[in-house]
């Protein structure tokens, strides 16, 4: 059989993820200190793991309705609310597999073929492939260490076609750390205010912002309500990656064709886990989400111990505000992002993600994740400025 | 009152005793001869009282007993429990003593390396005490958590090394 004539041209010629690459050089060494994980280093409060389980006992197997549990969306309805978003619990909010779903479901729901989607550059690894699949056209807009990688009316105004159907607004982001405050997203609104492009927000890192403003949701921006699909989970800030727990909220028009897809491909986000969600949700919001804020707080640490630790070994890294990424600049090592990334995980063993994998203006950056230990954020950034330092900085 | 700062660094400590100023002052943001200061106010104040390591005694040796006493106790007009207390906590073997709500009065944990030796101590110098009306003596068999530690347990890492 001649497979290459069978199957679907589009979805072949999307290269695989530079960062699985990677994964296969580090799973082939020992010892390595990673800080090349995209996810949080906690195990899910057992709490959460306990409504699961008592779920399951209680025989609470079966499908839930295409949206969700009742009682899921209504959480999930009153804690957008502490971002400044506000959807109705029964018509604008669904339950989905991660917010990766949401991503590929928003996508689905807008493209029509050859159709444009702004996308920040460098931003996390399935935009490109989903906009693909979906039939549309991937439209990066390279973004910036100078200006904390943010994303500004300027930037995208030149790129605005008639065919730009929708941008991506992943804030705070995976992998620059970089966040937008509510001046930056009101800059952007006023470029967007009286075109049709949607926003499809995807706020996984919402909980997890290092300034002492806490995170706005774009839909929050005057006007910007209409044209918002906000996407997020409990995979970063309830350390429930494994768990596949997201949500979309939308305007009831654009929620209800992301409902039809994932009502014909999915049926429903797994029960046990929605169970889960719905204790993480409900004793967050009497705790005044207790877990999180001890995470955050963890984080925050290691965040400033590993920009510390990276500034000192030379590389010049921008303050990353959210989100658990680090993203130095490495053109003054005279390497390539592979390079580095190659030489230092050999060396030193230490595993970095080559920032290119996010897009072509990562380039020239490396992202270091600390969802890692205090011990071996500690270790890891000694051997990376041994390094440097042996590698000489220009 | 501790400000938000005093608070981090307690509690910085309080997870590994080990963290030097100047790693505390990378992880708050502050200088390091701020938290030095901190550190030396709070030790002069009684917050920070000892830099200890956490043990599991149980893989280390076996002639080690802990037990849990209950104590219930007459407390005594203008001292209350804290004279009676006194008594009990100023003997080398309570490593620890607490006031209690409940059916009983004061939690001491003793300590010793055999359980005839706890027990003649309940017996001879506990229940002996004035004023001390009734113990409950409760050996401790296996420790499975303490101070949010789990003792035996690894938690190991099994996340992929690198995900996007």
């Amino acid at each position: 059989m001649n497979y290459d004539k069978i199957l679907c041209e589009r979805i072949k010629n999307v290269p695989p993820s530079g960062i699985r690459k990677f994964f296969d050089i580090v799973s082939e060494m020992k010892d390595v200190i990673s800080l090349g994980v995209g996810e949080p280093d906690f195990t899910t409060p057992w709490r959460y793991s306990d409504a699961a389980i008592y779920s399951l006992r209680s025989g609470h197997t079966h499908y839930t309705s295409n949206r969700g549990m009742k009682e899921l969306t209504r959480l999930i309805s009153e804690y957008e609310a502490r971002f400044g978003a506000v959807y109705h619990p029964d018509q604008e909010i669904m339950v989905t597999v991660g917010a990766s779903e949401g991503i590929d479901l928003a996508l689905r729901a807008l493209l029509e073929p050859g159709d444009e989607v702004l996308v920040p550059d460098p931003s996390y690894v399935s935009y490109m492939p989903c906009i693909t699949f979906a039939g549309g056209k991937c439209v990066p807009v390279p973004t910036r260490a100078e200006n904390g990688f943010k994303l500004t009316g300027e930037m995208i105004l030149p790129l605005i076609t008639p065919r730009t159907k929708a941008i991506i607004f992943p804030y705070p982001n995976n992998p620059t750390g970089g966040i937008m405050g509510k001046e930056d997203m009101e800059e952007l609104a006023s470029v967007l205010r009286g075109t049709d492009i949607i926003v499809i927000a995807d706020e996984i890192y919402a909980e997890l912002t290092y300034s002492p403003v806490r995170h706005l949701s774009f839909a929050a921006i005057d006007g910007m309500r209409e044209r918002t699909v906000t996407l997020n989970g409990f995979s970063k800030a309830f350390a429930m990656t494994g768990w596949r727990m997201g949500y979309a909220c939308a305007p009831k028009e654009i929620l209800d064709v992301m409902l039809r897809i994932h009502q014909y491909a999915i049926m429903c986000a797994p029960t046990a886990g929605q169970y889960a969600a719905v204790e993480a949700l409900k004793s967050g919001l009497e705790s005044d989400f207790a877990d999180v804020k001890r995470m955050v707080v963890q984080y925050d640490r290691r965040r400033r111990v590993i920009v510390d630790g990276l500034r000192k070994a030379g590389l010049s890294t921008h303050e990353p505000l959210g989100a658990f990424y680090a993203f130095p600049c490495i053109k003054n090592t005279g390497m390539t992002a592979q390079e580095f990334c190659v030489k230092l995980i050999e060396e030193e063993r230490v595993a970095c993600v080559p920032g290119d994998a996010f897009g072509e203006t990562g380039s020239g950056y490396v992202r270091c994740s600390y969802a890692s230990s205090m011990d071996n954020i500690i270790e890891a950034v000694k051997r990376i400025a041994r390094f440097t330092q042996r590698h000489g900085l220009k | 009152m501790l400000s938000e700062f005093d608070l981090s660094v307690l509690e910085i400590l309080y997870e590994d005793a080990r963290t030097s100023p100047e790693q505390i002052a990378v992880m708050t943001g502050r200088a390091q001869d701020e938290v030095k200061s901190v550190i030396a106010r709070l030790e002069r104040d009684r917050i920070l009282l000892k830099y200890s390591a956490m043990v599991n005694w149980d893989r280390v040796r076996e002639d080690r007993v802990q037990a849990l006493i209950e104590v219930r106790v007459t407390p005594q007009r203008d001292e209350g429990f804290d004279a009676i207390a006194e008594k009990i906590y100023r003997f080398e073997e309570v490593k620890s003593a607490y006031l209690m709500s409940g059916a009983y009065d004061l939690l001491v944990i003793v300590e010793g390396t055999n359980i005839k030796q706890l027990a003649l101590f309940v017996a001879e110098k506990l229940s002996t005490i004035e004023n001390v009306l009734s113990t409950a003596t409760h050996f401790v068999l296996k420790k499975y958590k303490q101070d949010g530690v789990i003792m035996e347990k690894e938690t190991q890492d099994d996340r992929l090394q690198v995900s996007p």
